[in-house]
């Protein structure tokens, strides 16, 4: 046992953030670090520039343009960009979509997407939620019957994540209703410009556009855009469901959010002195460190325990990983809240407006409504409590 | 960064599962908390065999050179099954005081002892004020020809009533709250003007309140610097501390099986009570506690070893606070998820939160660290 990064991985660091320093545009990072919009033509120059470099589809097999690096280089290379910060690879293609194609994709669905995502060609959205599917996913109804060679596709899906950018979409669609409600979804992808798509914007508690409502009206897509087999749409949800939640628990971004928050208030007074002086701050905020430090190991634990659940599946231990990172997440965002206080008042009516001179302050309060989120996507921190509760502890 | 223990690491595990396996049933147990001195002397003796009393001490000592994982795995262990026996009294702080310490011919007198388990430490530290603070010392000893004349109260000594030597906390020097003059002696516990009021505490475990009158060691009793022990004091607290992590852990981690065995079992309403949400979800939060003070412990673990006291008093101080915060939740949901039964004295699962409670409170409880760990911040 020895909890210290080795001398190679060190170095590995070492290399990744010397190619963020070369790389990063100073103007992005100042951006993520007071939490502002970073517009979707910065984060497609940076993620082709990762790309270039054979980075952006790091997890991902070698043969279809992954790195092969081990577990713990990927977590290091995750938590450099999250502390530097900067955008980590779009979810939705890379960590998504992709490994989706690869794992049950044919031949020219891997040809054709795998280096479109790495390439981000197109932005991917996801559609899964629905208005009456949200935790109960599997109750979806939106429909996609089969007309010859073409799948026509009715429905709504909602909570679509910067559908707004968004070129093509994964779906989950009934194409069995006569089934267990599991068993009658399949996986369909297809373009978001597609005839009788519309996307609709929802504002969020914070002010901010981050997702949509999107309607399916007799969209015609080719039936060769199904992914896998008829019906199993579920397993494969499960499955990118699975990926997607060792990612999750977010710790680079909370440790630069600590970090950031012990430089505010060192300067940022209250009751005369400064608020890293005031005894219940400075312990709240210890408190999170904590926290945040257990998180860290205990998900590089499970980072090393991968492969030990079999191919595909993941370690179902994941689930307090999307809980705790969720939590601090939030508590960080909530801190900076408690310090700014009164000053969080002024409503700004377009806070993710890219403004150059907006003032640090004005992020805080749409920053911390907005965090609410992390809690409730993904699955809720309640679906993640039944996850435990059934397959860690067998009850 | 390698979470995997080695081989031998793995044989430790292996041996000290299978002895506590075989000695160390909750009936068993029953039976040694009523024998003189409320433990055994055979499963003592036991350790030995399996080199357990030896483990922390070099090979030129007679030990076995284990580091603090060895010890971690141990006390993981005691934690699991309940183990009463004086273990970290003994090998880990006196036997710490000694590494750390002491000088060869202090470890020539007294480290065979420990080893074979022929002989129990107590440490004497806790005074009626101090609370948790190891450099409020009133306890005195005066210069007195070549040695040193001891005067003085310290409660809840561990391994008080058995211990056939303490360790004593003193003062040489300055004012009741200075870090500089505090020694560290070495005490024989029969020695004239000692005094012992024994007694058993909350988690079944012996100590004693001992009182000092004028009584009298020599020169060769302090262990390390006379005037200056107070960072010999903190690092061997500190590695307390830690082996008192991995012991909380075991206890957890047994408290939650035992009661997740339990939900499924107890029958209410018709149903095992396994199968109401409100309980899952709170099991499923027992779950997360433990996992964040398991990675805590093996922090402390790791940073025990560094010789920067700064950066190990900080880790460990989290570590602690992790512990006393995670242990505190599953103990008192432990006892709520099994309800009346967990009330008893008979039920197995009250014993695990009564000694995660002790635990709370030996070293510095999570409020105490956590006002050590704010002061600097715990991410560099």
């Amino acid at each position: 046992m020895d909890l210290v990064f080795t001398e190679e991985e060190q170095a590995f660091r070492r290399q990744v953030r010397q190619f963020l320093r070369d790389n990063v545009s100073p103007q992005v990072q100042r951006k993520m670090i007071e939490g502002r919009h970073v517009s979707k033509e910065e984060m497609v120059t940076w993620w082709r520039i990762l790309n270039k470099k054979g980075w952006n589809v790091s997890p991902w097999p070698k043969e279809y343009g992954g790195t092969g690096w081990s577990s713990v280089q990927h977590y290091i290379f995750r938590e450099e960009l999250q502390m530097y910060p900067a955008p980590t690879p779009l979810a939705f293609g890379v960590g998504m979509v992709g490994p989706v194609i690869y794992t049950f994709g044919n031949e020219a669905q891997k040809q054709y997407y795998l280096p479109r995502i790495a390439n981000v060609d197109d932005w991917w959205c996801q559609g899964f939620s629905e208005p009456g599917a949200g935790s109960d996913l599997a109750s979806l109804t939106t429909k996609a019957e089969r007309r010859g060679d073409k799948w026509i596709i009715n429905g709504q899906k909602t909570w679509t994540t910067l559908a707004q950018h968004a070129d093509m979409i994964f779906c989950l669609c009934r194409t069995d209703s006569s089934a267990k409600k599991q068993m009658g979804i399949s996986f369909i992808v297809f373009c978001l410009n597609s005839k009788g798509v519309t996307v609709r914007p929802i504002q969020t508690i914070d002010g901010g556009h981050e997702v949509n409502e999107v309607f399916f009206d007799d969209v015609e897509v080719p039936y060769e855009n199904l992914i896998g087999e008829e019906n199993k749409g579920w397993d494969y949800a499960k499955f990118l469901l699975g990926n997607e939640r060792t990612g999750i628990a977010r710790v680079g971004v909370s440790k630069e959010r600590i970090r950031h928050i012990r430089e505010l208030a060192a300067n940022f007074e209250s009751g005369g002195r400064p608020m890293i002086e005031d005894p219940r701050f400075r312990e709240k905020l210890a408190i999170s460190e904590i926290e945040l430090k257990a998180l860290e190991l205990t998900q590089l634990r499970i980072v090393a325990d991968e492969g030990k659940h079999g191919k595909g599946k993941s370690n179902p231990a994941s689930s307090m990983l999307k809980i705790k990172g969720s939590q601090s997440q939030q508590t960080a965002t909530e801190l900076l809240m408690e310090m700014i206080g009164p000053l969080a008042a002024p409503y700004n009516e377009h806070p993710d407006s890219p403004d150059e001179a907006m003032d640090w302050i004005a992020q805080i309060a749409p920053s911390y409504f907005n965090n609410r989120k992390v809690s409730i996507y993904g699955g809720s921190d309640e679906i993640q409590r039944n996850i435990i509760a059934k397959a860690v502890l067998g009850l | 960064m390698d979470f995997n223990l080695s081989e031998e690491q793995r044989l430790l595990k292996e041996s000290v599962d299978g002895l506590l396996t075989d000695v160390y049933g909750f009936d068993q147990r029953k039976k040694y908390l009523k024998e003189k001195g409320g433990w055994s002397r055979v499963v003592w003796s036991r350790f030995a065999e399996q080199g357990l009393l030896g483990l922390p001490f070099v090979e030129a000592d007679g030990g076995f050179g284990g580091g603090g994982v060895e010890t971690m795995i141990v006390m993981e262990a005691f934690g699991r099954a309940l183990v009463v026996e004086p273990y970290l009294a003994t090998v880990v702080i006196g036997g710490g005081f000694l590494r750390h310490g002491g000088s060869n011919v202090q470890k020539a007198a007294h480290l065979p002892g420990i080893i074979d388990g022929s002989k129990t430490f107590g440490f004497a530290q806790l005074e009626k004020n101090s609370r948790y603070d190891l450099n409020d010392v009133t306890t005195s000893a005066k210069k007195s020809g070549d040695g040193w004349v001891i005067d003085g109260e310290k409660f809840v000594v561990l391994n008080g009533e058995n211990a056939d030597t303490l360790i004593v906390t003193v003062r040489t020097k300055g004012a009741q709250r200075d870090s500089s003059g505090i020694a560290v002696l070495l005490v024989p516990a029969d020695a004239r003007g000692i005094s012992k009021k024994s007694y058993l505490t909350q988690d079944g475990l012996h100590a004693a309140d001992v009182s000092f009158t004028s009584v009298e060691v020599g020169s060769a009793a302090a262990i390390g610097d006379p005037e200056n022990a107070l960072p010999l004091i903190e690092r061997v607290v500190d590695d307390a501390r830690t082996a008192l992590c991995a012991e909380a852990v075991g206890l957890m981690d047994e408290s939650l099986k035992v009661t997740v065995d339990y939900m499924k079992t107890r029958k209410q309403f018709g149903v095992p009570i396994g199968s109401f949400q409100s309980l899952q979800h709170r099991a499923a939060d027992m779950f997360v506690a433990l996992e964040q003070a398991h990675s805590m412990s093996m922090y402390a673990t790791m940073a025990a070893e560094i010789d920067d006291a700064a950066e190990r008093a900080k880790a460990v101080a989290a570590a602690k606070v992790q512990i006393g915060r995670s242990g505190k939740f599953i103990g008192q949901q432990s006892i709520q998820l099994h309800g009346g039964i967990g009330m008893t004295m008979a039920a197995k699962i009250g014993h695990y939160f009564k000694r995660l409670t002790m635990i709370e409170h030996t070293f510095g409880d999570a409020d105490y660290h956590l006002r050590r760990v704010s002061e600097t911040g715990l991410l560099a």
